[in-house]
């Protein structure tokens, strides 16, 4: 098992240089506008401008950059500096990440809860209209954009701009240590608007993978047994149907850390996604590369968690 | 069938019908037999015949998949099909265990096997968990296995097959049930395995005293352990005697057929099993009149349109048997067929025509 672990974060830190190559490319191909003339404001001119790409190190080769960033990465965990205010990427990401974190793993309790129970309970009564109401509006909120979702709440529900003034609106984020219940109302919009659309999509998944499983073999032992079918279905039933949603849970949550970048920006939560979304904004690639990287990074761990899970959820599977 | 008045189980007229999309599958069609306390009967024929569907009734397992059920199963003299949910549990897993076909299937993946025994044991019983475990391990003890303490901590695909089958019998036999129902018990095991599971259930049988329904559709598993038999065909019992009466005197088209598909070792090479021509009908639309007349080498015009009772034998009433045939043409039929002739040969041997070049 550790070999085995240690294997797959090999793998990880190969596939975070190719990424890091890859946007590293990308940034520099594409006319995006030069960071250099956007830093130099109102001085534009040429000779201002070739210092300040000096400076950014952008009169450098290209490969000779991406040299000096993964250096850098690597001896310091240093992932440069903001072309556009100088601060540092990596305690950049690191003060925006509780935000993201909070609005994500908040989320993911909801979306759990009511995705498994809603699957659960349409499962046990299929075809019955419990079931045909949950998976229409299961099918609904799928559809749904989040941004919509998001302004569609805030029209409805924000203290600011609501109809019905119930939960603060855009804005309205503070951190957990410094205030945890203005932290906790703030996020619940944030979270029914990111638990939504997972919700449904877990309620759809767990109803499938629990209507199998009741077919299976070992649930006609377990009820000849003389179990009632409350622990068939929960205790054998769902033990094997969980399967699926563990694994697709570990992946959206390391998906999201890296790319709510919708939801942050609709009730403007300084999260790693807005981060994202304003460097994008400015052209300043070192906080891109950064964000994307860490993106990268929470997936590629979430994988790795989620493979580790599965041996111990399912005794068959040992990694060898 | 002989036996006491009060027979353990009696099934009377059960009838199953599964509605579906395409129509009402009749699964059982009036069917009627019973076991005595401690003793066994072996409910013989192909996938589709009714069968399982009629044990798993009895286990009351076909209620919730929407089943239209009538007739009666008198089990101790209460009929089980007028129980509750609730109640109907306590006599499932307790009074009447169930072992299936794939043991590997029917025992859950991720809970140790000690674990799934113990759970059995706490189904019907107020006992601690450590209680109930080592209850476990000696059930795991009583049905041959050894190092139960270990085995008890194992998961069931870290189990052989015939050590998964005698786990599941364990489990079976967790609250010390009357009747065991066990279908298809070696069908998916290796002969020398599958012998020593019969032994098994035979030791324990003698052992605990319970009876036993074996379901299978080899005639030679119910050769040696079955008391009586009844041979199901389309969802109804064909044919039903003493196990001595159904291989020796058999009466049925089917039962023959059954009979001479069974490899024999005393029997020459160069004789060939011979298979029952066709597939088992269609469940939802019938054949018409004698349901196997269109597989049956004996079947005159007649046999599409009348349908024929399970009646008794002259002179052997508790074997009974549905056929259109005369019981005196059966009988010179089986007399040539156990010559060695194919059914065309005792045909016109039976009806005194010249046989086929």
């Amino acid at each position: 098992m550790a070999r085995y672990i240690i294997r797959r974060l090999l793998w990880g830190v190969l596939l975070l240089i190719i990424v890091a190559a890859l946007t590293f490319v990308l940034f520099r191909i594409l006319p995006t506008g030069d960071p250099a003339k956007l830093r130099a404001g109102r001085l534009q001119n040429p000779k201002v401008i070739a210092e300040i790409r000096h400076d950014l190190g952008l009169d450098k080769p290209l490969l000779t950059q991406f040299w000096l960033y993964m250096k850098g990465i690597f001896s310091r965990l240093d992932l440069g500096f903001s072309y556009y205010s100088s601060a540092p990427v990596k305690g950049l990401i690191w003060t925006r990440f509780p935000a993201t974190l909070s609005l994500v793993l908040g989320g993911a309790v909801i979306w759990l809860a009511s995705g498994i129970a809603v699957g659960i309970i349409s499962a046990v009564r299929q075809r019955t209209f419990v079931d045909r109401a949950s998976m229409g509006t299961a099918l609904v909120l799928v559809s749904a954009p989040e941004y919509w979702l998001g302004l569609i709440a805030l029209y409805l529900f924000a203290a600011d701009i609501g109809r019905f003034k119930v939960f603060p609106g855009a804005g309205s984020y503070v951190s957990i240590t410094s205030d945890p219940w203005g932290w906790f109302t703030s996020l619940i919009l944030p979270w029914l608007v990111v638990a939504a659309g997972n919700a449904a999509i877990y309620a759809r998944v767990m109803r499938g993978s629990l209507i199998e499983v009741m077919g299976e073999d070992y649930i006609r032992t377990a009820r000849a047994k003389g179990l009632s079918e409350r622990r068939v279905v929960l205790r054998h039933g769902v033990r094997s149907a969980i399967n699926p949603i563990i694994t697709i849970v570990g992946l959206d949550i390391g998906v999201l850390l890296g790319s709510s970048v919708l939801v942050e920006t609709v009730f403007d939560i300084p999260g790693i996604g807005r981060l994202n979304y304003d460097a994008i904004t400015h052209s300043d690639f070192p906080i891109v590369q950064g964000t994307v990287l860490a993106a990268a990074l929470f997936i590629i761990v979430a994988n790795i968690i989620v493979d580790i899970a599965y041996a111990y959820l399912d005794p068959r599977v040992r990694y060898s | 069938m002989s036996g006491p008045a009060e027979p353990l189980l009696r099934v009377e007229d059960l009838h199953v019908e599964f509605p579906t999309e395409d129509g009402v599958v009749h699964a059982v069609d009036g069917i009627t037999y019973q076991v005595r306390a401690g003793g066994t009967l072996g409910i013989v024929g192909e996938s589709g015949s009714g069968k399982t569907v009629s044990s798993m009734t009895t286990m009351g397992l076909t209620r919730a998949q929407g089943a239209r059920i009538s007739g009666r199963i008198l089990f101790e003299g209460r009929d089980l099909l007028e129980l509750s949910e609730t109640q109907m549990r306590a006599v499932r897993g307790n009074d009447i265990a169930m072992i299936f076909q794939d043991p590997l299937s029917s025992l859950h993946p991720f809970f140790k096997v000690g674990a799934q025994l113990a759970e059995a044991v706490r189904a019907h019983r107020e006992v601690s968990k450590s209680a109930a475990l080592a209850r476990a391990v000696e059930l795991l003890s009583l049905v041959g296995i050894p190092d139960p303490d270990r085995r008890a901590q194992e998961y069931p695909h870290e189990f052989s097959g015939g050590m998964r089958q005698r786990a599941m019998i364990a489990m079976a036999l967790a609250n010390e049930p009357k009747l065991l129902i066990a279908d298809e018990p070696t069908t998916a095991l290796d002969v020398t395995v599958q012998a020593q599971i019969l032994a098994l259930l035979e030791r324990l049988q003698r052992e605990l005293g319970m009876a036993i329904v074996i379901i299978t559709h080899d005639l030679g598993v119910v050769a040696e352990m079955a008391d009586d038999i009844a041979v199901m065909y389309a969802g109804r019992i064909v044919e039903t005697a003493s196990a001595e009466l159904t291989f020796h005197q058999p009466q049925h088209p089917y039962t023959w057929g059954l009979l001479r598909s069974i490899p024999r070792l005393e029997s020459s090479r160069e004789d060939e099993l011979v298979p029952i021509s066709g597939s088992p009908p269609s469940l939802i639309n019938r054949p018409s009149g004698c349901h196997f007349h269109p597989r049956c080498p004996y079947a005159e015009p007649d046999h599409a349109r009348i349908d024929p009772k399970l009646e008794p034998v002259a002179e052997e009433p508790s074997h009974h048997v549905a056929c259109l045939l005369e019981q005196d043409v059966r009988r010179r039929i089986w007399a040539q067929l156990q010559t060695g002739a194919t059914p065309e040969q005792a045909l016109a041997a039976v009806r005194g025509a010249e046989p086929p070049a």
